[in-house]
């Protein structure tokens, strides 16, 4: 696929690309910068499109702005890593809404319950009798010597049967119909605070729109967050189960998502320092004495739980935490060592993953993955790299990887003496052609490429999908990479109703 | 509530005080100044009041109005600074936020922005009016948005607690470096310097209409003196401040069904050093008598920090 056939989810397919800025008319698409005729506005942007054409360029600048601010005065930042308070940041959001219809998103919601119900099971089966491995269907190699995998969890049933409580499944798409999970976010996916403050900007800054288009909300994500935790409790809870938010602290990048998060649900945002095990339960240190905990939403690794069974230099865990899990008088959500199922090298067995505990195929395909341990597969990877996409197994966040497309041969060289060194550590995926949403820029609306987080809830009484997700946009123009730390944006995501 | 949250609350509120209060210290000091020969003496005294002249000295080798108003009001080294304190508060609100109404978080971290912005470049002696102006109005801008929108609750006693622990606190600095002036033998009563040094002392906390609504146009020493130790309806006396305190404190044992030792030094304390006469306080000596309650304050904000658990 050329970037000529780039999908653009609001106009189509791009159909010419033109050698001059054009002079098409109408009053805001004027898509100054994007040399590129498409179809035609796409069935869910219909009503939105009516409504951009009657809007002042100017007014939506104005809005732009404003959206900023009203950002910065709920203090939505980011702290960046290594900075003292004064660098927080803003994530960019942009006004133009990125749409869903009821029927695409009815597929997606099928889709992402299935592999979430598989992630889950797999779960369960790697850290009891590992019948995947027995049957064939994933090498001992995968699992064992991963990094990811927790040894400590063998044999241990979490509270409720459940692992991933809260995961985010990143999606792509390249077409109409064709969507595809990119990753799996099993350990503490984040960014769902922008989901449910992007909606409340833009239902503040456009009622208009949301009296004309018929959005399904978001709003009640924290309430269903905290009925889907207390659900997990352990059988020690008595009454209401106590929930509380394990945070970093002030200083991580996500401390505003963590204390927004505790503030909606209404429970305590606690750190490691409030926080011990008094009579064999967690407790949190309160004005009127130690309170036991029931479930704990943790914020922070696997490595930082427990000085006493992970890492001892670590002051930001509970010492004797892991012991009482154990034990089963407290639920930590996500489970301990879910890592092993969100590893980009297991993410090349989902498809198998999904079949061998559903017995169904995968509604949502992978993205074709060359896992370079195989010597064909690596062969092949170093023959095509100006190609590919290159990632770390266990990188995340943009970082470490290498856009064949897009680097110079000085980079790809470099990269070929890293990926031969340490084959095992690389995956590599073909560049896809990720669809794009217009933005708003300078010079009229502009097509950027995106993808998309849902945030699935998973508890005993079921898996909650909350509607849309969280869309990154990477605002530089050509960019395919969506991370905030690297130039992305977010935008707010509309599912339609019926 | 969280130990933490409830210190992060306290704090939160002696912060926002201290900030204004340093703010109403630095416009009374400008005030007496222009009105002095000596006017870096009224500079030292004001650096003095907020604790703050000894680390001014370590920095500065000779107060000079310039810097000290820089020092006062913009220098994050000196930590009572109005920017530093106004930081402190909002790092502690972030702290606390699940604890906060959105109007009174936003209004503190708006609070924040436009002081940030406003104390980012030196304050000129010119500017100093507009600048503490500023300070003054975010901080009732603050106050407003907290008694509006607070559910009277735990988390409000700790917040009122801590800005009256902070209010006492200032108050009482300001009357042991300014003591005295109201002393009856140190200078003939009715002089004008005597007339500009205890303007400054009610100017300090803006108190000056409240006077003379009360005491008429006699301005005198002991009635200054009485005015902010011993008036119960005065917001910035001793008196006013620790009642508050013990109100709180009595919201506190009734919801929480507890009476740790906190509340008996508050009690101790307004009964000996509050339940006095001035012309008795005069005579035990006014200096000693301001130590002492400089003194209890401290050991009372100690102990409320570990009656409720405030660290681990």
């Amino acid at each position: 696929m050329g970037p000529g056939r780039t999908f653009d989810e609001m106009w189509g397919h791009g159909l010419v690309q033109r050698q001059s800025q054009g002079d098409e008319g109408g009053p805001l698409p004027p898509l100054s910068q994007a040399q590129t005729l498409y179809e035609g506005t796409r069935a869910p942007y219909a009503d939105f499109d009516a409504w951009l054409r009657e809007e002042e360029p100017a007014r939506l600048r104005r809005k732009q702005h404003e959206a900023e601010a009203v950002f910065r005065l709920t203090g939505i930042t980011f702290n960046v890593y290594g900075r003292a308070e004064a660098e927080e940041r803003l994530i960019p959001f942009d006004i133009i809404p990125r749409i869903l219809s009821a029927r695409e998103w009815a597929r997606l919601a099928r889709g992402i319950e299935q592999r979430v119900r598989a992630l889950n099971a797999f779960l369960h089966d790697i850290y009891h009798r590992q019948e995947i491995v027995r049957a064939g269907r994933l090498p001992q190699a995968m699992v064992a010597p991963n990094r990811a995998f927790l040894p400590q969890m063998i044999g241990m049933e979490p509270p409720g049967g459940v692992y991933t409580h809260v995961v985010g499944i990143d999606l792509v798409r390249t077409g109409e119909d064709e969507f595809f999970v990119l990753e799996d976010n099993a350990r503490t996916p984040s960014g769902v605070s922008y989901m449910l403050e992007n909606r409340e900007t833009m239902l503040q800054m456009f009622p208009e729109l949301f009296a004309r288009n018929r959005v399904r909300p978001v709003s009640n994500y924290p309430a269903a967050l905290r009925r889907s935790l207390a659900a997990c409790a352990p059988p020690c809870a008595e009454g209401e189960p106590v929930v509380a938010v394990l945070t970093p602290g002030l200083y991580n990048s996500a401390y505003y998502e963590h204390s927004f998060l505790a503030d909606k649900m209404g429970v305590e945002l606690v750190e490691g320092q409030d926080l011990r095990v008094v009579d064999g339960r967690l407790a949190m240190r309160t004005t009127r004495g130690y309170r036991p905990i029931d479930v704990l939403y943790r914020r922070v690794d696997d490595d930082f739980l427990d000085p006493m069974t992970f890492r001892p230099d670590s002051a930001l865990g509970v010492p004797g935490l892991f012991d009482i899990y154990r034990a089963g008088r407290v639920t930590i959500a996500n489970a301990p060592g879910t890592g092993i199922a969100d590893d980009k090298a297991i993410y090349s067995y989902m498809p198998e993953i999904v079949e061998f505990y559903t017995g169904e195929k995968p509604i949502l395909p992978n993205v074709p993955t060359w896992r370079c341990h195989e010597p064909e597969a690596l062969a092949h990877v170093l023959a095509h790299l100006s190609e590919l996409v290159v990632k770390e197994v266990h990188g995340s966040g943009g970082y470490g990887m290498l856009i064949g497309p897009t680097a110079s041969r000085r980079e790809i060289a470099a990269f070929r003496e890293k990926l031969r060194a340490n084959p095992g550590n690389y995956i590599a995926q073909p560049t896809l052609a990720l669809s794009t949403v217009p933005v708003l820029t300078r010079a009229g609306l502009a097509p950027r490429h995106v993808d998309l987080r849902p945030y699935v809830l998973v508890s005993p009484e079921g898996v909650t999908i909350t509607p849309g997700g969280l869309t990154r946009v990477a605002l530089r123009k050509g960019s395919l990479v969506v991370n905030s730390s690297q130039g992305g944006g977010t935008k707010d995501t509309w599912v339609l109703e019926e | 509530m969280l130990g933490k949250t409830a210190g992060g609350l306290y704090w939160m509120f002696r912060y926002l005080e201290r900030c204004e209060n340093t703010a109403r210290l630095a416009a009374a000091g400008q005030r007496i100044a222009l009105t002095r020969s000596h006017a870096d003496d009224e500079w030292a005294s004001v650096l003095e009041t907020t604790g703050s002249l000894a680390s001014y000295r370590a920095r500065h080798d000779a107060v000079r109005r310039e810097t000290a108003i820089d020092w006062l009001l913009c220098d994050r080294s000196n930590p009572s600074s109005a920017l530093s304190c106004i930081e402190m508060a909002r790092s502690n609100a972030r702290m606390v936020r699940t604890a906060l109404t959105r109007e009174v978080w936003e209004s503190v971290n708006e609070s924040w922005m436009v002081l940030r912005e406003a104390l980012s470049r030196r304050v000129t002696e010119r500017d100093l009016p507009e600048a503490t102006a500023l300070i003054r109005a975010r901080s009732h801008q603050v106050r407003g948005a907290f008694a509006g929108t607070m559910l009277r609750n735990d988390i409000h006693d700790f917040a009122r607690i801590g800005t009256f622990i902070e209010r006492a606190d200032s108050t009482a600095r300001l009357l042991d470096v300014k003591y005295y002036v109201l002393l009856p033998s140190a200078h003939a009563v009715g002089s004008s310097l005597d007339n500009v040094q205890w303007e400054s002392i009610l100017r300090s906390v803006s108190a000056e209409g409240a006077y003379r609504m009360t005491w008429g146009q006699e301005v005198r020493p002991r009635l200054i003196a009485r005015f902010l130790i011993l008036d119960r309806r005065m917001p910035r006396s001793l008196a006013f401040a620790m009642g508050k305190v013990a109100e709180n404190l009595g919201y506190l044992a009734l919801d929480y069904g507890d009476r740790p030792p906190s509340h008996d030094l508050v009690d101790a304390l307004r009964t000996a050093r509050l339940d006095r006469d001035i012309d008795d306080i005069f005579a035990s000596g006014l200096h000693e008598y301001i130590q002492d309650f400089l003194r209890d304050l401290a050991a009372i904000g100690t102990q409320i920090e570990t009656d409720y658990r405030f660290h681990a």
